[in-house]
């Protein structure tokens, strides 16, 4: 196991075993196990009473704010790693370069935070 | 066929399986989940040409960022959980038109090279390191525009799905 | 390496996608087959990055992804402004410029 295929052939049996770990672990879970479904069994749980209405709302555009600001700061991210295992070597100039970067994007956040949409009640 | 291409075929055969759920299927959260399976197995294609630090972003972005937004964007517009039959547009053109751009593609791309074998020029590995080294000096221009893309992407996206703060703004 | 392989399953992707984006109606499935277009051409990408043993191609792939990330940030938002507006998320009902 080695050369740059081999030390992901170690990380593919890992998955493989894992995976049949689980299929084994669920298969005989199945094998063992009693079944008596029933109507009353598979409604949803709702505080003892019975369910009405569908199960399918919208959520409110709020959470869609903190969605796309997660993904954003996910890709600014992204780039700390690349940069953490350089800028040693590479010097000063590059950690001015990724402070130019995050500066602009904390500037982003100063934006949605002046404009009140990361307080969750509008007051 | 060496090891690599006995790999590239049986990710490519699940990529393109679960990409042709994503178009087909009735449910559009089930598309979202064949997304995740497709992008999934083309991070593994990565990883077989030895792009390691694009292959765990892939993983990291789009299974991790850009399918998670998909998702509270299905929530978000209330679409229907079970299946739905209007999803489609009439078949016959489309298929036509797309199956014609990419038999000319495929063509084009298989002509370049003629399955042939290409030795390899012993490229190190794009792990963090190779790829930081690249960014930070040739390619520090781009970088630092792409931080300007995303603050334009952050703000537009604020300014159209919260209309409401601008206009409370301007009343108080 | 034979790159036939991964050019062609690149091909076969992007026209999947390019197929996705006439026949469905549902935006967000739209921006799901965009998506895989952009990864098919991000896979050339990669692809030709490993032949000519440089890391140029990679870091395009990387930018690109970056950029698509924005664009999806960005298209949903208009996707979910115009489901309030028209209380519906079909590509066919957004045809306000036609007229």
């Amino acid at each position: 196991m080695d050369g740059y295929l081999g030390s992901y052939a170690t990380l593919g049996i890992l998955l493989l075993v894992a995976g049949a770990f689980f299929a084994v672990a669920y298969t005989a879970n199945r094998l063992l196990r009693t079944n008596a479904p029933s109507a009353a069994k598979s409604t949803t749980y709702e505080c003892g009473l019975d369910p009405a209405g569908g199960d399918w709302a919208q959520a409110q555009i709020r959470y869609y704010v903190y969605a796309f600001l997660y993904a954003l700061f996910a890709v600014e991210s992204v780039f700390l790693f690349p940069w953490a295992t350089v800028f040693d070597a590479l010097g000063m100039i590059t950690v001015a370069e990724m402070g130019v970067f995050v500066a602009v994007l904390a500037l982003g956040l100063l934006y949605a935070w002046r404009k009140g949409v990361l307080s969750w009640t509008t007051a | 066929m060496t090891v690599t291409d006995v790999l590239v075929c049986a990710l490519g055969a699940v990529s393109l399986g679960a990409a042709i759920r994503v178009v087909t299927t009735n449910q559009i959260v089930r598309a979202g989940l064949w997304l995740v399976v497709a992008l999934g197995a083309l991070a593994g294609v990565y990883l077989v040409l030895t792009a390691e630090l694009l292959a765990w972003v892939q993983v990291l972005i789009y299974v991790g960022a850009v399918v998670v937004l998909m998702l509270f964007a299905v929530m978000l517009t209330r679409a229907p959980i079970g299946r739905s039959d209007d999803l489609d547009r009439p078949r016959l053109p489309a298929i036509l038109v797309g199956g014609g751009a990419g038999l000319g593609l495929a063509a084009v791309l298989a002509d370049a090279y003629r399955w042939s074998y290409i030795g390899l020029s012993g490229v190190e590995p794009g792990n963090a390191e190779a790829l930081g080294r690249e960014v930070f000096t040739g390619w520090a221009l781009p970088f630092e525009v792409l931080s300007v893309l995303l603050l334009a992407a952050l703000v537009g996206a604020i300014a159209i799905s919260r209309p409401e703060v601008g206009e409370r703004r301007e009343e108080s | 390496m034979t790159p036939e392989y991964y050019l062609v399953l690149a091909a076969v992707l992007f026209t999947i996608g390019a197929v996705g984006v006439l026949i469905r109606r549902n935006a967000i499935v739209v921006f799901m087959c965009v998506e895989l277009m952009l990864n098919a051409a991000n896979l050339t990408l990669v692809t030709f990055a490993r032949i000519n043993g440089s890391l140029d191609g990679q870091i395009m792939a990387f930018f690109v992804m970056v950029v698509a990330a924005a664009e999806v940030v960005v298209g949903l938002a208009i996707i979910m402004s115009i489901f309030r507006s028209r209380r519906s998320a079909s590509v066919d009902d957004a045809n306000l410029l036609k007229y």
